[in-house]
């Protein structure tokens, strides 16, 4: 336990260290994760990309790596609601699951090495998991829809989400400021 | 107190997001009302990217197609519209030619012509888990407007559920939320069509006992007021006997895949629902009326003609019936359709109009019901505009023919 968690836990307040990114990064990295998401799946082989929710882990980076809880959450309400415009659904559905998501990541991401490939992986299921749950609840509550909850599909998408996500992660690191 | 805030800073900003966007769902639950300027922000920050790239793509892929395929300019958009075009006018026109084939005895065409339709290309899915919608090109600037139904040469695709000022969002026939009132081609069942997310639909509220077979088409009956009757939706898949409704299942033509260019229908004509299937079926065609036998009044030579389908002919006409009043269409009233102008729709003159046996052949005689003369459309290039019917089309008005001239 010793030698591993201290390699995925901060234990030192000095580790905690706010990534910092060009501006035109946070413009321009959600309006491509958005335009992917929207303009990929018109391809017949790329149709699967409709169930990658690109929004969600570009929100999950910036909350984790920002290490702020109110921009993690600002990050999220706006990338969920513009996902709601795109949607046939009520404004707030999306931007409430992601506001929760970027709050969350931003908490975790105080507390673990967020650039552990594991804890990324790990952080990307959990969260996958969680901002997918919390969308059927609000369908079942807010909208009265009779919806399930398929486990197992969400299962492996959360899977596909969390390697999707390490691959991600790494290239935005890329962007970093050099500090 | 400051300190306080201070401390439960974050909790605090979270709460009050969350509660802000709670009250903002309550709200448009309560009202059933929608947020539209944030979707319109939305939409309008990304549709012209996705426009430039889905431009960009098709550029490049028509160059690189031009210089590598010998069918390269075959595969051009403007020839995929325009063949589109083709076969959705094709398609109206064989359902017209069955028709006029079950009513045996009437040796014309009904005196309708399609709807009024523009071309829009798809430039983006739309977001959500459990939602099935489209972004196209075009918007309120177009003309396009809410509810307006969206359809293929193969069928029914959707309905336009928000308009922007140069892009509307198009709910798919897939997803869940859509509906629409539908009639079996062969024993002429009625429901509702449902989608279920999947590529299968189902068709709703057929009583136990009402016959429909599987492989059975299915198409739109126009009750619902937003697609015109007779656009093919599907073919059932399966069908199961309930309690109280049938089960029924069907595969829509026009969710296959999705399409790369639609048509709005702007101005909707019903049809008659074909006997014949729509497409993939050889459908016996007659000689033209407007052949070389001089059929249009047998006293004008005919000249030679380079529009292509009876729809075009009929366009042609009305275009030469405007002209002759010194008509601008799009401008005024509508001109007068009954005048007889020689060559065009009354005997005695060579002309381009070729003596088809359209609406505006059958001078004095159209149905009065839903007649009017602003109805007709001239089309002009592309933008999937066709010709549309002057009146309300109906069998009962189906005119025989005495030697091959509809008689008045």
């Amino acid at each position: 336990m010793g030698s591993y968690a201290g390699r995925i836990l901060v234990d030192d307040a000095r580790q905690v260290r706010r990534a910092r990114y060009p501006l035109w990064v946070f413009f321009v990295v959600p309006l491509v994760a958005l335009l992917i998401q929207i303009y990929l799946p018109l391809f017949q082989t790329l149709r699967f990309m409709a169930k990658i929710d690109l929004p969600l882990l570009v929100t999950i980076y910036f909350a984790l790596m920002r290490r702020s809880q109110i921009r993690g959450l600002t990050i999220g309400l706006i990338l969920g609601v513009a996902q709601d415009s795109f949607s046939r659904f009520y404004i707030g559905m999306y931007g409430l699951c992601k506001t929760m998501v970027g709050y969350f990541s931003a908490s975790v991401g105080l507390q673990f090495d967020v650039e552990h490939p594991f804890v990324r992986m790990l952080l990307c299921l959990v969260f996958y998991f969680f901002h997918q749950f919390l969308y059927w609840v609000l369908q079942r509550a807010v909208l009265d829809q009779a919806v399930a909850f398929d486990f197992l599909g969400e299962g492996i998408l959360a899977v596909v989400h969390a390697l999707i996500g390490v691959a991600l992660f790494h290239f935005l690191d890329k962007l970093r400021v050099p500090e | 107190m400051e300190s306080l805030l201070h401390r439960y800073r974050n909790i605090t900003v979270l709460f009050v997001a969350i509660l802000a966007q709670i009250g903002a769902i309550a709200w448009q639950v309560r009202n059933d009302n929608d947020v539209p300027l944030l979707r319109i922000w939305a939409v309008s920050a990304v549709t012209p990217v996705a426009t430039a790239i889905e431009n960009l793509r098709s550029g490049v892929f028509g160059v690189a197609s031009d210089i590598f395929s010998s069918h390269g300019r075959e595969e051009s958009r403007a020839v995929r519209q325009e063949r589109d075009r083709l076969r959705l006018e094709n398609q109206l026109l064989k359902n017209e030619l069955a028709e006029a084939q079950k009513v045996g005895t009437l040796a014309g065409f009904q005196a309708h012509s399609p709807s009024r339709m523009l071309g829009a290309r798809v430039i983006g899915t739309t977001t959500g888990m459990s939602t099935h919608s489209v972004l196209i090109d075009r918007g309120s600037f177009s003309g396009v407007r809410k509810g307006m139904a969206v359809v293929t040469p193969d069928g029914i695709v959707g309905k336009v559920l928000e308009v922007y000022k140069f892009a509307s969002q198009v709910l798919s026939v897939t997803d869940p939320g859509f509906a629409a009132a539908v009639e079996s081609q062969k024993n002429h069942t009625r429901g509702v069509v449902k989608g279920q997310g999947s590529g299968n639909e189902k068709i709703e509220y057929v009583p136990a006992g009402q016959k429909v077979e599987k492989g059975e088409i299915f198409y739109t009956s126009g009750e619902d007021r937003i697609f015109p009757r007779g656009m093919p939706v599907g073919r059932v898949t399966s069908v199961e006997d309930g309690p109280v409704f049938q089960n029924i299942y069907l595969q829509a033509f026009a969710a296959e895949a999705v399409p790369e260019e639609v048509f709005v229908i702007v101005d909707p004509v019903h049809q008659e629902i074909p006997d014949a299937p729509p497409s993939d079926t050889p459908v016996f065609l007659a000689p033209d009326v407007s052949g070389p036998a001089g059929a249009s009044g047998g006293t004008g030579p005919q000249t030679p003609t380079t529009i292509g389908t009876q729809a075009d002919k009929i366009v042609e006409q009305y275009r030469q019936i405007g002209a002759a009043q010194n008509h601008v269409y799009g401008e005024g009233s509508a001109p007068n359709f009954n005048i007889k102008v020689p060559g065009v729709n009354a005997p005695g003159m060579p002309a381009g109009g070729s003596g088809f046996r359209g609406a505006a052949a059958v001078t004095g005689s159209l149905p009065a019901r839903g007649y009017s003369g602003g109805a007709t459309r001239a089309a002009s290039g592309y933008s999937g505009r066709v010709a549309r019917s002057a009146s309300g089309y109906s069998p009962a008005a189906a005119r025989p023919a005495t030697g091959g001239v509809i008689p008045r």
